[in-house]
């Protein structure tokens, strides 16, 4: 009945780079170095190689030995290739997640990855060439607002590409196009650390060296570690950066035959995703920032956007300072790095979906690669049209973090505990290159399986704190109390007089946009003080903006629940085909 | 650049990137399996 009996890999290589590039995303290049900043800098990175040593690693041993294990009964996708470990019948409903969090993260994922394109295209078009850092950042705002058509034309091209790839299989599509950007990012991101940490202050508009913020990087704050907040970052990083709990590894490698080496390629693919986030990843985002911007205005950047607001607002900006052909071809390499790294990620989600359509119904290869891209055209809809009112979050939230913690620690504890840790160390180290290391037998028994029982209890107030709309039920309060206004602006008023020192002359006289704006030696932090400062001061004698600001937050929080309904519909409607290709097996005689 | 930053930086990114290409040197010069394998590049046939 399979139809993927001819697909696979064309090459190892393809296939580590494949699986390399699924793991390598956004977040090595916008979320790490944000993490390590806000986790003790250098210090970070001993619990970042910790949690990889007893979460990562064990976990990627896992995902690959599960995988080649389904393959072997020709199942590439999580509900069948779980059904086939244990024969109770929850377990392929358990694997619906490893359908429904590719499809629901590549709703948002391949808007975000469109972005990047459209930013490759007018760092090309030198669109943001002479205009202010505000302009640049108000550029990005009116972009999600979707002020022109743009966007849409840029995510329908994105979901094109992405899904003829994927209509091409795994050896003609997936593989050539990580054979080709996973080379052009390393290249990218090898020349943008290279720039970034030759910055010298006088030079260009920097005000710093960029070796001052690899110093804010990497210089330890060894108090820290003993912190479990820091330990929670870490384990969390590693987990997303390594798309574990996604189901996507474990389709890749169901197309790995039963005899060849998993252990050595898991281990090659995941380091290959640490160097490029810890030696790449550590090496642009926050070297430039802080050359141009000092560390306080790199903190304050963070706070109002984290990493994606630094990449996406403020980046562009500071590459014109670099000024002509030197300037646009940083952007591109920025946002082309960014692209590659995006489009090899999704490219994995929509396998495991079409691995489904494949196995279960009969599917053609080419047929369930256009099912996939127009799933990800309807579900990703929202996210595009209401991204100012949470929805882009809301999936993010729910299939990208909570799905993933939750199925992989349900899997770990099949593999370790019901499928069993005997069958399972044999599925890892047959056919391996390497010797594995027989502690990570008891890792992976015992303390993986704790390891992310507590990342996953510890998110609960979190999980809690979403479900209950905390964040927009503070700010309705917040809004509905003018006292509360006054307050802060006075909090920021005692801010604003400590920065005095730093201010130019005239901006402590008057706070003029336009004079903000036009300042080469712009003090951001005390710019978005002052911006912050403007637009609660209107709050305070104008009850018909606030609100509207209340409004607009019951919007959000409307907008959220919808999101919510929508998510689970469709976790319940994978769910409703997956039971069906189980009678439809049944009737067949093909039970796992 | 304060010399426990730069130490830090060096040894983590040193070990890594040398990890790393121990792994994928393994990958690229070693034996390879006897066919049939996973990898259609190594087919003495076309499929």
């Amino acid at each position: 009945m399979s139809n993927t009996s001819s697909a696979g890999w064309g090459s190892r290589v393809g296939l580590i780079l494949a699986m390399a590039g699924n793991a390598v995303g956004l977040g090595n290049f916008l979320r790490f170095p944000v993490q390590a900043i806000e986790n003790g800098g250098g210090a970070f990175i001993i619990p970042y190689l910790v949690c990889f040593l007893l979460m990562g690693i064990p976990l990627l041993f896992v995902e690959w030995s599960v995988g080649r294990f389904g393959g072997k009964s020709g199942h590439h996708s999580t509900p069948f290739i779980l059904d086939s470990m244990d024969k109770r019948k929850l377990w392929k409903y358990i694997g619906v997640f490893g359908i429904f969090t590719n499809l629901a993260v590549a709703a948002y994922y391949c808007y975000l990855e469109s972005w990047t394109l459209s930013y490759v295209w007018h760092s090309i078009a030198d669109t943001f060439g002479g205009k202010s850092q505000g302009e640049v950042a108000g550029f990005f705002g009116s972009y999600v607002s979707l002020e022109s058509i743009e966007p849409i034309i840029f995510w329908v091209v994105c979901l094109l590409l992405n899904t003829w790839i994927l209509s091409r299989g795994l050896s003609g599509g997936v593989e050539k196009a990580a054979k080709i950007g996973m080379p052009l990012l390393l290249i990218f991101g090898a020349f943008l650390a290279y720039k970034a940490v030759t910055i010298q202050a006088g030079e260009h508009g920097a005000i710093f060296d960029g070796l001052k913020g690899l110093d804010f990087l990497w210089t330890p704050k060894f108090d820290t570690i003993w912190e479990p907040k820091v330990w929670l970052a870490a384990a969390g990083q590693i987990f997303f950066t390594l798309s574990i709990g996604m189901g996507s590894i474990q389709c890749y490698a169901s197309y790995v035959r039963s005899k060849d080496d998993i252990a050595l390629n898991a281990m090659s693919a995941g380091w290959m995703n640490g160097f490029v986030e810890v030696v790449l990843g550590s090496a642009i985002l926050i070297p430039i920032s802080v050359g141009y911007l000092g560390i306080d205005g790199l903190k304050d950047l963070i706070s109002e956007g984290g990493g994606l607001g630094l990449g996406f607002k403020t980046l562009p900006y500071l590459f014109e300072q670099w000024g002509g052909v030197l300037g646009v071809a940083a952007g591109v390499a920025w946002f082309g790095l960014l692209f590659f790294a995006g489009i090899t990620s999704s490219l994995a989600m929509g396998t495991p979906v079409m691995g489904f359509l494949q196995d279960e119904f009969g599917w053609k290869e080419k047929n369930a690669a256009w099912m996939f891209g127009f799933a990800v055209l309807l579900l990703g809809l929202p996210t595009v049209l209401f991204f100012n009112n949470g929805v882009f979050d809301e999936y993010d939230y729910w299939a990208g973090t909570v799905s993933l913690v939750l199925f992989a620690f349900v899997e770990i504890i099949l593999f370790s505990w019901i499928f069993g840790i005997k069958k399972g160390w044999q599925e890892i180290i047959t056919g391996a290159d390497i010797k594995v290391p027989s502690i990570f037998k008891f890792i992976i028994k015992y303390i993986t399986p704790i390891f992310l029982g507590w990342v996953f209890f510890a998110s609960f107030p979190g999980i809690y704190d979403t479900l209950s709309h905390k964040g927009s039920n503070e700010k309705i309060a917040f809004y509905s109390d003018v006292n509360q206004i006054s307050n802060k602006i006075e909090e920021q008023q005692k801010s604003l007089e400590s920065k005095k020192d730093f201010l130019p002359e005239y901006l402590t006289k008057e706070y003029s946009d336009e004079k903000i704006e036009k300042n080469k030696e712009l003090n951001v932090s005390t710019y978005l003080l002052v911006k912050k400062q403007r637009a609660l001061l209107e709050l305070v004698d104008n009850p018909t903006a606030r609100k509207a600001k209340i409004a607009d937050e019951n919007k959000t929080k409307l907008f959220k629940n919808i999101s919510r309904i929508f998510l689970l519909a469709l976790w319940l409607g994978i769910a409703y085909m997956v039971y069906i290709a189980s009678v439809k097996r049944k009737k067949e005689g093909r039970l796992a | 650049m304060s010399s426990s930053g730069m130490i830090t930086m060096l040894v983590t990114e040193i070990s890594i990137t040398l990890i790393t290409g121990i792994f994928f040197f393994k990958v690229l010069f070693g034996k390879p399996k006897p066919e049939p394998d996973s990898y259609s590049e190594n087919d003495d046939v076309e499929r």
